[in-house]
């Protein structure tokens, strides 16, 4: 039986599902945390996590609020530096790159810069952080973010980080590392992927109660409708359970 | 080399290897000296007016906050920051006027707790001009290049976004491959503010923890200022060298205050300070708070030990190190105002 749950939640539970057990994956601040903590307490128990700033194969004990937080090293196997890690990203041992976003488009081009113009912003974001390194680097990158169609657009304000760029072959043609790319997109209403010839989102599944239209709805640029759309599973409740004890102060998972 | 694109953004920091080689054999001495002095004395001596800056740590992680407030008491002006993770130190030396020009791998946030809304305003205004986007991993490898004595170091990333166009790098046909390959320019901050865990009074210094990008950013200071949890005989950084991340001729002054990354996080001693983060969050909202915040915990206190005592003296720093080391639960006010 599943349990009631928020859509922070689901979102939390889908992402982690996504991680398999002895693979390594490069976490950003907030959901990916929980994602990354969810998936080794549960269906990962090897799994490798990496922190930009030097954390490497830590038991987080509980939510960081930062990337640089000393829960990132807590019983690690290295405390080390970004420059180890960034390196062991652009050589290849990164298998999932796990990011937030403020603006996407249908190639997974992400925005956390601007909105608006650069020169004088209407609203100024962090900037890369270490988004474009991962998003430039890791085998495959996961995007989890809120969905409408002012996030979800045609165009971005500015491509902070790249995705297959405008198309096939691109991010090759530029020297991004072959092979690389956006592998899922995560939100409140589904999960995404990407065509496998035009690296185009596609959607994938719907999450319960959510229909295709909805998910079209909410979406700036043409979403590719493949034939099959799946419906996600919903997490139980010892998984929110233990989603509460990684994060029980409620800072992202609210309470 | 086949130039194939240049990013628009301005260079900060560059310097050709054989005049930056000729400055460090005039201006870096390899002397075995004492190197104490006050916070003070060495913002006064080695951050002028116009300086590029550059923080060590993680932004709101193991941070010289004891330079921080110095460089606010003595108002300095113009400076240009290199917005490598800058967090807390960046939202409060832009809010006080200090930093007017930075170049942002990340900046104007507060990770977890949101977006910093005194140094967004001055973004947005105009009155903090961003003079250049890098990614991460692209300003700590200008770093290395500036540690390695290179003009440059070749990377694989920020090619084909926005990030590069706005950036200072360039991009070239890489000789072996034949493929783009997108080339960091070394950068050179006039000053480094560091904080450590313990080092000698000449300046060898140990960190515990993850090092983030200190290793190479301490080689590619001009000036490297330390300030020390602790200061520790030269003889027990003899007895293992291993642990020793700076060595003292990179180092040109060493202060000793504890607690002086407050209230950042000092990794296996003290937590984030929430509370105290989030009297900034609140305050920082409007320029009255800003003013507010500074004249009570900056202008209005003599020392860091009274600073500490404002911030809840013993107690609030037992409270830290209970939190740092999982034996209390964390507290954030900022959580219950964004829940609101």
């Amino acid at each position: 039986m599943s349990a009631e749950y928020t859509s922070t939640e689901l979102l939390a539970y889908v992402a982690a599902g996504l991680l398999e057990d002895n693979s390594s994956v490069f976490v950003g601040t907030g959901l990916p945390m929980i994602a990354a903590m969810l998936a080794q307490r549960t269906s990962a128990p090897n799994l490798l996590i990496i922190f930009e700033a030097g954390g490497i194969g830590p038991q987080v004990p509980v939510l960081p609020i930062s990337v640089g937080d000393s829960r990132t090293f807590y019983r690690a196997v290295s405390a080390s530096s970004m420059h180890d890690v960034m390196s062991a990203s652009q050589a290849g041992y990164l298998d999932y790159g796990f990011l937030g976003a403020a603006q996407i488009d249908a190639y997974g081009n992400l925005n956390t810069t601007v909105i608006g113009k650069w020169e004088l912003p209407r609203v100024r974001f962090p900037g890369s952080g270490g988004a474009n390194d991962v998003g430039s680097l890791c085998w495959r990158t996961i995007i989890v973010m809120r969905q409408d169609p002012r996030r979800f657009v045609e165009t971005l304000d500015f491509v902070t980080t790249p995705g297959y760029l405008d198309g096939p072959g691109a991010r090759e043609r530029v020297g991004l590392p072959a092979g690389t790319g956006p592998y899922r997109v995560i939100s409140q209403l589904g999960l995404y992927g990407f065509h496998e010839r035009f690296k185009r989102m596609e959607l994938l599944a719907v999450h319960p109660g959510v229909s295709v239209e909805d998910a079209v709805e909410a979406t700036g640029f043409e979403l590719l409708i493949p034939d099959k759309v799946a419906t996600t599973i919903p997490p139980s409740r010892a998984v929110l359970d233990t989603m509460h004890e990684i994060d029980p102060t409620g800072m992202v998972i609210g309470r | 080399m086949n130039v194939l694109q240049e990013g628009k953004g301005t260079l900060v920091g560059w310097i050709d290897p054989d005049k930056q080689r000729a400055w460090v054999s005039e201006h870096k001495s390899r002397a075995l000296k004492d190197k104490r002095t006050s916070v003070d004395e060495a913002i006064s001596e080695y951050v002028p007016d116009g300086s590029l800056i550059a923080l060590g740590g993680f932004g709101h992680i193991r941070v010289s906050m004891a330079a921080v407030y110095e460089i606010i008491r003595q108002r300095k002006r113009d400076l240009t920051l290199c917005g490598k993770t800058a967090v807390h130190d960046c939202d409060l030396l832009v809010a006080a006027g200090c930093v007017n020009r930075i170049e942002v791998a990340y900046a104007f946030g507060h990770e977890l707790r949101g977006l910093s809304a005194a140094s967004r305003r001055a973004a947005e205004s105009g009155r903090c001009k961003v003079v250049a986007e890098i990614s991460n991993a692209a300003y700590q490898w200008r770093f290395l290049a500036a540690a390695m004595g290179l003009p440059f170091v070749p990377t694989r990333v920020m090619l084909g976004t926005d990030t590069l166009h706005r950036s200072s790098a360039k991009v070239v046909q890489d000789p072996f491959t034949g493929k783009p390959i997108c080339l960091v320019p070394a950068c050179y901050p006039d000053a480094v503010l560091m904080h450590v865990h313990r080092c000698d009074k000449y300046g060898n210094a140990q960190i515990d923890g993850i090092i983030v990008e200190d290793f190479e950013l301490a080689r590619a200071a001009r000036r490297l200022l330390i300030t020390t949890e602790e200061i520790i005989p030269d003889s027990t950084i003899r007895e293992s060298p291993q642990d020793t991340v700076i060595p003292y001729y990179l180092v040109d002054s060493v202060t000793e205050v504890e607690h002086g990354a407050h209230p950042t996080l000092m990794p296996g001693r003290y937590y984030f300070d929430e509370q105290h983060i989030s009297e900034w969050l609140r305050l920082s909202k409007t320029e009255e708070g800003v003013a507010q915040y500074f004249d009570r915990y900056v202008h209005g206190v003599e020392s860091f030990a009274e600073y500490l005592d404002l911030i809840g003296g013993d107690a609030q720093l037992e409270h830290l190190r209970q939190v740092e080391h999982l034996e209390a639960p964390l507290e954030a006010p900022w959580l219950e105002e964004k829940r609101r």
